[in-house]
Parts: C-alpha cells; structure tokens; sequence
C-alpha cells in the first residue's frame, strides 16, 4: 500500500457479516470522489463480499493487506 | 423503474428469529448488490413485524430447540446485531419494499398502523407473484 493515502479507516473487527460491508459502503456514502477508505474485518466472508461490492458498485478495489486480528481492505471512492 | 434490474423476492413465512436474521442476512446481501428486493410478509413472518415486536420475540426454531439458549448468548456475547436493525440498514442503503399479505392481515385483525413504519403496501399472493416473477424467489 506504499505511496496510498488512507483518508479514513473503519475498524470493523469483531462485526459480523455483513457488519464489515455495510460499515464500509456507509463510508463510501459520505466520502469525497477520489477518498481512499480502508476497513479492517475479522470476518472471513468479507474476503469475497468487500471486492464483490466494490467491483458491483463501480469503485476501484486497491487491495488487502494483513492487519491485526483480521484484513485491512482499501477501496477507491470512483464516483 | 428500472426493468433490467434483477430481482430479489423473499416470502417470509417464519417468525422465529433464527430465520428472521438469516433473512434478513439475505436481504442486506440482495440490496447491496443492487437487486430490487421484495419483501413479502405472511403468516407468522408478518406477526413478527407488528410495531416493537422484535424487542421482545425470543421465539427460535422447534427443530433446534436445544440451540435455541445457547445460540441466543453467543449472538449477545459476540454482539450480533438484532435482525431488525439488519433489515433497517439493508431498507436504508438499497432498494427494499416490504409488503403484506391481506389474507393475514385479515385473520388476525392485524392494520397496516399496527405494523412496523417501513411495511409499505398490504398485497395479495398473485401481486406478489407479478412482482417477483422473472427473479429469484426464496420461502424462509
């Protein structure tokens, strides 16, 4: 994630599915186009579910990263 | 209305809340991927959205009875979040319409007023079917 900006980070962890989600596209509702928002979830359906959404819902998907007690997701406010 | 939006139809039958947060599981899911969601409560289903019945109901499926306690403090302890603030937020975030079946409404003297403020239109089952057709239907 080198040379990424995180505007605002939502620690999810602990959420149950699809907590980690919703707590996300909430974010990405209020966030500027162009915003790089990550969330750290200990759920494991959030591997598949976050990138689903964020490919459905037309933002960029930046990546995943290990974190602490679960995976940080970045995500791309595109529109 | 957008026609080539894909539907997503649940008819509600149960009102324990195992099925109910699993329903409501699959709902947020649908509205979130952008399915146009119908949500069409009968029977029991329906008598579990009458005005702060949630609150209350602690109703949990005959056939894992023995769950049912366990089950209850694990969602507590692990704070999952109640079925219906699920439901809130999927209603909030995507395309869900919430409507009821007459003929319950009917049989237990049950008013459109009486029943949670986003329960939208009172219908019959051939409404329904129209409005579900073309789409995936569950039975929960």
């Amino acid at each position: 994630m080198e040379g990424i900006t995180i505007s605002k980070e939502i620690d999810a962890r602990g959420s149950f599915c699809p907590g980690p989600l919703m707590e996300l596209i909430r974010t990405v509702k209020v966030a500027e186009i162009g915003d790089v928002i990550a969330v750290i979830s200990s759920d494991e359906g959030s591997k598949k579910d976050i990138p689903a959404w964020v490919a459905k819902a037309h933002h960029e998907f930046i990546g995943t990263e290990p974190a602490e007690g679960g995976t940080r997701f970045v995500v791309r406010k595109a529109r | 209305v957008d026609e080539s939006q894909e539907k997503f139809s649940v008819v509600l039958f149960s009102g324990t809340i195992d099925k109910l947060t699993a329903a409501a599981t699959l709902i947020t899911g649908a509205a979130v991927m952008g399915k146009k969601v119908t949500l069409f409560l009968t029977y029991w289903g329906l008598i579990a959205f009458r005005k702060d019945d949630w609150k209350t109901n602690r109703r949990f499926s005959k056939d894992f009875e023995d769950y049912a306690g366990p089950a209850m403090e694990l969602m507590q302890a692990k704070h999952v979040p109640s079925w219906m603030d699920t439901l809130t937020q999927a209603i909030e975030i995507g395309d869900v319409t919430v409507k009821v079946c007459g003929q319950t409404m009917d049989l237990f003297d049950i008013k459109l007023e009486d029943l949670e403020p986003f329960v939208s239109e009172v219908t019959g089952v051939a409404t329904f079917v129209e409005d579900a057709e073309g789409g995936t239907t569950l039975f929960i």
